[in-house]
């Protein structure tokens, strides 16, 4: 744990983003993890991201539950509402927020306890209400605060830091999420900022709930020999099958960097969002159709099976429709609707108790 | 029996859950209040969906008494299942319609009552097609039978009918069930000595009156009181709440332009989620409920200490029902008081409110919002299933147009410009009470809400001065709110030794009681008790007496318990009188519980007999 606070000298050749914001803008507080873990790079990450969509900091909100990974909203965007709420309950707070106020971009960190055990019915249903809400989970297969217990995602076989192996079946939230009719569904990993940044761009701006699983390595409790979650194993069992950007909508402020310049001819593939925005896959293996629920399904299955660790932005349903689409919501954040239009007044009422005569 | 009782007398019909016995009852209570006479209806109903026997109350008292009562004069016996029960409920000289297209077992038979056979599903037979209008006529024909026992008026049953029935195309429905109506009441006419000496009059006691449920009375609160965001989990008897709050939004919260809606209303998957979701939109700026039973509570005690921890606005309604655990789901009990003021774990302590009718469900509904966005905290109202499920009687529903809702210290970005620097949990005003921002309005509001420990900075904080310093103040916040929930309603005179207490849907039955034991003289005060923390004024009546004499309904005596904790009063000025069966409390209860307990000098041993 550190108590370094950062220094607040910002240097003047700093690059900045559309909003004139550099990336120290994004930073939080210093980290209290350990040292080397895969969330801070996820954090890292995540601030290039926002930075480079240029979200305006207060524009955000920041919820997790509780655990390392829901910790780490403290180290981001200081100058945005940030939420720690309780143990795998954080979707339904960023349920309630986002239908008070749809305006804000959500962000939300669960991990793998949080979201796989304790929160598992939370996380499904608001994957179920389609929430406009970037929801990241930091995967590392370990409860690390309780010190080194297995999680619902630690894979069968796997050992943990003693050597005793887990005789459960994971639950993997990637293919959970296609099952439970997610509208964007992405794996990655915390140690390949190139993917995860343009997922993370993706996530923010896919309008509904975005899935994206991060296997964020546990150097303290599951960073060992027998460990499928250590750095060493994903690296060596990682297969990228669909890296994705968002290209240049109209409405939205473009990315500082031209994120698509690397895509190779012949080997990209372009999905039009309904709110007219595009998703240019990259890298994209030829027989995989990133809109084919059934097909993405059955191809990550099989690379389980094969000992593949399959990333990318695997999933997208273009025709997506949020929460406040199926509730029929107005378009202004419902918390500062005035009251006049929310009251009905003395005479509505006078009128209506005539109907409980 | 002896002589005439004008509207003053009890009823009950007994029949089979799921036969449409719901609208033909609904419509004898309708009609009694339409004919102006103090009337209330209990409908005691199985946790069933068909099958199971029900019943339906009707109480009618000219002076206004219209709590339950446990006597009937006469019983509308439709169910074959439960006759010897409602046989031996009669009271001795009371009467019993049935069925009597069927024999009835001679078993059966008492003397001291009369046995008024009508051959309601002959009639039925001979007059209506079909399996499903001979059963659903019957019921109408026995309303038919008890309008000419009992002088309801005809003409406004067959007004009432016509409201519901109106228009062309319904118009064949609207005849068979008068059809239906006449052949109960000719039948009844030409075999019975009609009227009964139990009998309306015509009174003008419901000129400005309406007749309506708690849950629909609390959900219109949350309409005028512009709750825009509501999350629920169903479970009897809260679930009416949400129906009728999106029923008044579908009338009332629709965009005239773009059809769309002023409101988010989320069926939660379990209590945790629909009181995350009441949280995350609090914290969020909105005004946000959720509606839920004691189950309900349990689960989300979690999320409670976490809106009191992180002082977020939320408004909690609870309907109770019988516990503990599943309890008896369809019966009534004041069964959550403590658990309501104390929920979740650690130190904690909520603003609670108890309406005693709808109509109070209506007004401290629009409370519940003030008192949970001027105190950044959760706010229960605990109603019950009688109160909430029941139609009541009540004066019309009014609202001040000057109403605006108090949202409390909420710092806009123009706020924020003015101030150096924003602490969301810094006592500024030296109240207890810290600002609060919403979340986008502007970078210098923002601030990390969290139920770990904090400092009034709202850093994170393992240390005790620092969180000792925050949860004093929150201490102090809530006990301050006791002066601002509404005060108890006291009725006081000179010379009162004793002291009644209650709360909530008590209040008819210990009314009543007050005047019957009065009756042999001795004086008592009343206070009926509104708000939790308790207000001074609740302290100061409490100690103006020798002996308080505490009516609610639970097992543990827990509003004794509640003034014990939270009031200096000694525990022997306390005693306590209670009634936990599952029905709402009646006068009967009270006075055999106050008579007890005044001869046994005020000792707390012994129960109210039931």
């Amino acid at each position: 744990m550190t108590h370094i606070a950062k220094p607040r000298v910002i240097h003047p050749r700093l690059e900045k983003n559309a909003l004139g914001l550099t990336r120290r803008d994004y930073e939080g507080r210093m980290s209290t993890l350990c040292a080397g873990c895969g969330h801070d790079s996820v954090t890292a990450a995540l601030i290039e991201a926002v930075w480079e969509l240029g979200v305006p900091p207060h524009r955000a909100a920041k919820l997790s539950g509780i655990g390392c990974s829901s910790k780490t909203p403290t180290y981001f965007m200081s100058s945005s509402h940030g939420f720690n709420s309780v143990h795998g309950r954080m979707p339904s707070i960023a349920t309630g927020a986002n239908a008070a106020n749809r305006d804000l971009v959500y962000i939300g960190i669960s991990g793998d306890g949080d979201s796989l055990s304790i929160g598992l019915g939370q996380m499904c249903h608001a994957i179920r209400r389609n929430i406009d809400l970037l929801y990241l989970i930091e995967n590392n297969g370990v409860y690390g605060l309780t010190k080194g217990q297995f999680s619902a995602s630690a894979d069968l076989g796997s050992k943990s830091k003693r050597g005793v192996p887990n005789r459960q079946p994971p639950i993997d939230p990637v293919l959970l999420s296609l099952a439970l009719g997610a509208t964007f569904v992405a794996r990655s990993f915390s140690g390949d900022r190139g993917q995860l940044v343009p997922i993370l761009e993706a996530g923010l701006r896919h309008p509904g709930f975005a899935m994206v699983d991060v296997i964020s390595p546990c150097v303290t409790f599951n960073d060992h020999e027998g460990s499928t979650k250590s750095y060493a194993y994903t690296r060596e069992h990682y297969r990228e099958v669909a890296e994705a950007a968002f290209t240049t909508p109209e409405d939205f402020v473009p990315p500082a960097e031209e994120i698509t310049t690397e895509i190779q001819p012949g080997r990209t593939r372009d999905v039009r969002m309904h709110d007219g925005s595009v998703v240019r896959f990259r890298k994209v293996a030829e027989e995989y159709d990133p809109t084919d629920r059934d097909r993405a399904y059955a191809y990550v299955r099989e690379h389980q099976e094969a000992g593949e660790v399959v990333t990318g932005l695997l999933y997208l349903d273009p025709g997506s429709e949020d929460h406040h689409d199926v509730l029929e919501t107005v378009e202004e954040p419902l918390w500062n609707l005035p009251f006049e239009r929310l009251c009905p007044g003395a005479e509505a009422l006078d009128e209506l108790m005539e109907r409980y005569r | 029996m002896t002589g005439s009782r004008i509207n003053d007398f009890a009823f009950k019909i007994g029949t089979v859950n799921g036969t449409g016995s719901a609208s033909a009852n609904g419509l004898v209570m309708q009609s009694i209040f339409r004919m102006g006479v103090p009337v209330s209806g209990k409908n005691v109903f199985p946790s069933n969906i068909q099958g199971l026997p029900t019943w339906y109350e009707i109480r009618v008292n000219g002076r206004g008494h219209v709590a339950r009562t446990p006597h009937f004069d006469l019983i509308v016996a439709m169910n074959p299942a439960t006759y010897a029960r409602d046989i031996a409920e009669v009271r001795p000289g009371g009467w019993l319609l049935h069925d009597s297209s069927w024999p009835m077992a001679d078993t059966l038979r008492r003397d001291d009552i009369t046995f008024l056979g009508v051959p309601l599903a002959n009639l039925c037979v001979r007059n209506f097609e079909g399996a499903r209008e001979r059963i659903l006529m019957k019921n109408i024909a026995y309303t038919g039978a008890l309008a000419a026992l009992l002088e309801i008026d005809l003409e406004i049953i067959r007004r009432l009918l016509e409201e519901t029935f109106g228009g062309p195309k319904k118009k064949h429905l609207l005849d068979s069930n008068f059809q239906a109506i006449r052949l109960g009441y000719d039948h009844a006419i030409e075999h019975f000595d009609c009227p009964l000496p139990i009998r309306l009059e015509p009174m003008r006691e419901n000129d400005d009156a309406i007749l309506i449920d708690g849950n629909t009375a609390a959900a219109l609160g949350c309409v005028y009181a512009g709750a825009t965001v509501a999350a629920w989990y169903p479970i009897t008897p809260s679930t009416s709440l949400v129906d009728a709050f999106t029923r008044f939004c579908g009338l009332y919260r629709v965009d005239p332009d773009t059809k769309r809606r002023r409101t988010a209303i989320i069926q939660a998957e379990d209590e945790l989620a629909a009181a995350g979701i009441t949280i995350g939109a609090g914290w969020a700026g909105a005004r946000s409920f959720t509606s839920t039973s004691g189950a309900g509570i349990s689960l989300m005690s979690e999320f409670l200490g976490l809106a009191y921890y992180a002082e977020i606005p939320s408004v909690f309604f609870n309907v109770e029902r019988v516990g503990p655990s599943t309890g008896m789901p369809t019966r009534t009990q004041q069964g959550d008081l403590l658990m309501c003021a104390y929920a979740s774990h650690g130190d904690t302590k909520h603003i609670c409110l108890y309406p005693n009718d709808p109509k109070e469900c209506f007004e401290l509904a629009v409370a519940a919002f003030d008192l949970a966005e001027r105190y950044q905290t959760p706010v229960f109202v605990l109603s019950d299933l009688d109160i909430g499920m029941n139609d009541w009687v009540v004066p019309r529903l009014r609202w001040d147009d000057a109403y605006r809702p108090d949202r409390g210290k909420v710092l806009s970005a123009e706020d924020l410009e003015k101030i150096e620097k924003f602490y969301r949990y810094l006592d500024v005003d030296g109240d207890g009470i810290p600002y609060r921002t919403v979340p986008g309005e502007s970078p210098k509001g923002a601030y990390f809400t969290r139920g770990s420990g904090h400092t009034k900075f709202g850093t994170y904080t393992e240390d005790s001065d620092e969180y000792t310093e925050v949860v004093d103040r929150l201490l102090e916040k809530i006990d301050r709110a006791g002066a601002a929930v509404p005060a108890p309603v006291i009725r006081s005179g000179p010379g009162a030794r004793f002291g009644l207490v209650t709360l909530g849907g008590c209040d008819g039955a210990v009314r009543e009681a007050l005047e019957e034991l009065e009756a042999d003289g001795e004086r008592f005060d009343y206070m009926r008790i509104r708000g939790f923390p308790f207000s001074a004024e609740v302290t100061r009546f409490l100690e103006a007496h020798e002996l308080n004499l505490v009516v609610e309904q639970n097992r543990d005596a827990q509003l004794l318990s509640l003034l014990t904790l939270e009031t200096p009063v000694a525990k022997e000025r306390l005693a306590s009188v209670r009634y936990y069966g599952g029905l709402p409390m009646s006068a009967h209860h009270v006075v055999t519980g106050v008579e007890e307990r005044l001869s046994l000098g005020g000792a707390r041993a012994g129960e109210a007999s039931a």
